[in-house]
């Protein structure tokens, strides 16, 4: 019988075929949408943990209470025994030194007077320990529109735009004029080896990147860094993981008395960022439910259709002496069989789809100058753990679903109605 | 009548089906007393609306009266559940419709089959009952066809080897012949009526085609829900 019953829907395509790509592509539109989804809003997170925030960051209590300041004078010292620490108590984790400073970029003439000026916001990183993951972090090979990266100590990147503002030539020697850790003046001379554009207009405007051991020498930062940022090795913020981090760190290493003592804060610290991780996930959750929605009524639909138009067959099947219980449930388990084979088969489809996506990524020229959040220029998607079964809710349940509300019609209609289909 | 026909097999006593008509109901049968003995070659004739199919359907337990008794092989239709009315039509009822319904998708063989599947007969068993009912209608070299593929006698005549194959002791047939030619009408007529003979199987028409009631070794003629006439024809 179950032979019989497989026969039959290889060969009606209508029972098999149709509704078998109509499951497949429905859920592999919402397996993608889940994907891409998540990814365009876990990028554009992700984007401010790889400038700014890390996924968890280690400063001073002081630092984090002032870091709209960029206090450097508020640095963390003793970063090495810190770091080993990090390394040695989240070996999983990337942990990489990062110190912001303000500053003024003066460019002089031959006799030393200033041909022209330009206030910086400079960004100290590991950028000649080709280890540190840190331009590929930033983007920086993608971001790099002249030049090159600084090949050896007293080399800078300044952005693209200040530097054609500034009217100079690569391999210029400018002046970097600030203020130490210890609250000193500082003027270090420093010769630009390339040019950056991130797309982003509070990137662009006046960025400057040098080595970190370039930053420690000139700032009198010895052992010391203004912020450790930690990365998650799957790439992604894991918000429990991090709380928790933070709590354990906070309880052994954090005085809430000494203002130098570290502070462990993970993105969520940041109202900013917290209200963007909200506002993520709110905005993946509502476009994934209400694809899912309306893939489920389409999907659900098919199955309703799919068993109405058997009424004929079932009175035939019920007069020749099959049970009630019997058509019922031959009925379900091809829809479960057309249900499972489409849902598997779209999720794939689907995968594939998001996984081309999530290595190449879509970009978008658009110019964000003027935009208050960072955005990142490419968007990816992500396939989480959820994308492998999001597309079984409409695939398998919905149909299968909208075949049993239509099967309860056998149940319903007296066998001489049904019989009457036929007709 | 011979013996073995004056064994009942169906019994109506005082039946009455009624349909829901808007607010009121339709009286389709009105107190219909009939009794048929094994191996009749029968039919229901009249009008159309008389309750040819009405009738036919509460012999086959595909639908319960409103009133009265239907006894189909001894047992009660009416006091059945659809468990115990599916294993009634599964095992001994045989049913023809005018429009043939076989399942398109499946053979001529498997059509056959279908009933014997469902009596979950092995599959020797099955192969010889199928291909001796094929044989019987003479359409064995169709057997690998779909229906989109045969003539309107030659579905009309699978329907019967499906009725068949399980050898019922009732077949019931509502117009089989509608939709046929005269010569396949005669054709298909002359064959039930060979296997009523040989096989000793009950055949209760439900017609108004003149082809049909010529074969009829009994007509019960309906007319408005009620039984007008019954005649034994003497051959």
């Amino acid at each position: 019988m179950i032979q019989f019953l497989i026969k039959g829907l290889l060969r009606d395509r209508q029972r098999s075929l149709l509704p078998l790509l109509v499951v497949t592509i429905g859920v592999m539109l919402t397996v993608f949408m889940h994907a891409w989804v998540t990814g365009v809003m876990g990028d554009s997170v992700e984007f401010n943990a790889r400038f700014e925030t890390g996924h968890v960051k280690v400063t001073t209590r002081a630092y984090a209470e002032n870091a709209g300041q960029i206090p450097i004078d508020l640095s963390l010292e003793g970063a090495g025994e810190m770091l080993n620490i990090l390394h040695s108590k989240y070996p999983d984790m990337a942990w990489v030194e990062r110190t912001r400073f303000g500053g003024l970029i003066d460019v002089p003439d031959e006799s030393g007077e200033t041909i022209s000026q330009g206030p910086v916001t400079g960004l100290a990183i590991e950028l000649l320990n080709e280890n540190s993951g840190e331009k590929e972090r930033m983007n920086l090979t993608n971001a790099l529109v002249r030049g090159h990266f600084p090949d050896e100590p007293g080399e800078i990147l300044i952005s693209n735009h200040l530097f054609e503002k500034l009217g100079i030539s690569l391999g210029r020697e400018v002046t970097l004029i600030t203020t130490s850790m210890y609250g000193s003046m500082v003027f270090h001379n420093f010769r630009i080896s390339g040019t950056l554009s991130f797309g982003m207009g509070s990137l662009d405007k006046g960025t400057l990147i040098m080595d970190l051991e370039d930053a420690r020498h000139v700032l009198d930062m010895e052992d010391a860094t203004a912020e450790i940022l930690g990365f998650f090795g799957p790439g992604y913020f894991e918000p429990e993981k991090a709380e928790a981090m933070c709590r354990v760190f906070n309880e052994k290493y954090s005085d809430p008395k000494d203002e130098f003592s570290p502070l462990m804060q993970n993105m969520r610290s940041y109202p900013q960022i917290a209200n963007l991780l909200d506002m993520a996930g709110l905005m993946a959750f509502i476009i994934t439910a209400a694809f899912i929605m309306v893939m489920s009524i389409v999907l659900w639909n098919t199955g309703l259709i799919s068993g109405l138009r058997r009424y004929g067959e079932m009175g035939v099947r019920l007069a020749i002496g099959e049970s009630k219980g019997h058509v019922y449930r031959s009925l379900i388990s091809e829809s479960v069989a057309i249900g499972l084979a489409g849902s598997v088969a779209g999720t794939l489809a689907g995968m594939l789809c998001a996984y081309i996506l999530q290595e190449k990524g879509l970009h978008f020229d658009v110019n964000m100058d003027t935009a208050a959040v960072m955005m990142p220029s490419t968007f990816r998607a992500h396939i989480t753990p959820i994308t492998y079964w999001v597309g079984f809710i409409p695939g398998l349940i919905s149909t299968v679903l909208g075949t049993m509300l239509s099967g309860i019609g056998i149940f319903k209609r007296k066998t001489a109605e049904l019989f009457k289909e036929l007709e | 009548m011979t013996n073995n026909e004056n064994q009942a097999i169906i019994a109506l006593e005082h039946v009455v089906k009624r349909f829901p008509s808007g607010k009121t109901w339709f009286t389709a049968l009105k107190d219909i007393n009939l009794t048929l003995g094994r191996g009749e070659f029968a039919g229901l004739v009249g009008p159309s609306g008389s309750g040819k199919t009405t009738l036919l359907n509460l012999v086959g337990s595909l639908d319960s009266a409103s009133e009265g008794r239907v006894d189909v092989l001894g047992m009660d239709v009416g006091k059945m559940n659809a468990k115990k009315s599916a294993t009634l039509r599964k095992k001994h009822l045989g049913f023809i419709f005018q429009t043939y319904n076989l399942m398109p998708v499946y053979t001529v063989y498997e059509n056959v089959e279908f009933p014997l599947l469902l009596l979950k007969e092995k599959a020797g068993k099955r192969r010889k009952a199928v291909m001796e009912a094929l044989e019987w209608l003479g359409i064995e070299s169709k057997a690998k066809s779909k229906p989109a593929r045969l003539s309107g006698g030659e579905c009309q005549r699978v329907a019967i080897a499906r009725a068949m194959v399980k050898k019922p002791e009732i077949v019931l047939a509502d117009e089989p012949t509608a939709n046929l030619d005269a010569e396949n009408s005669h054709h298909i007529l002359q064959t039930m009526e060979q296997l009523n003979r040989e096989l000793g199987t009950t055949f209760l028409f439900a017609t108004h085609d003149e082809k049909v009631i010529k074969y009829l070794k009994r007509k019960i003629r309906l007319f408005d829900g009620k039984v007008a006439a019954d005649e034994i024809i003497q051959s």
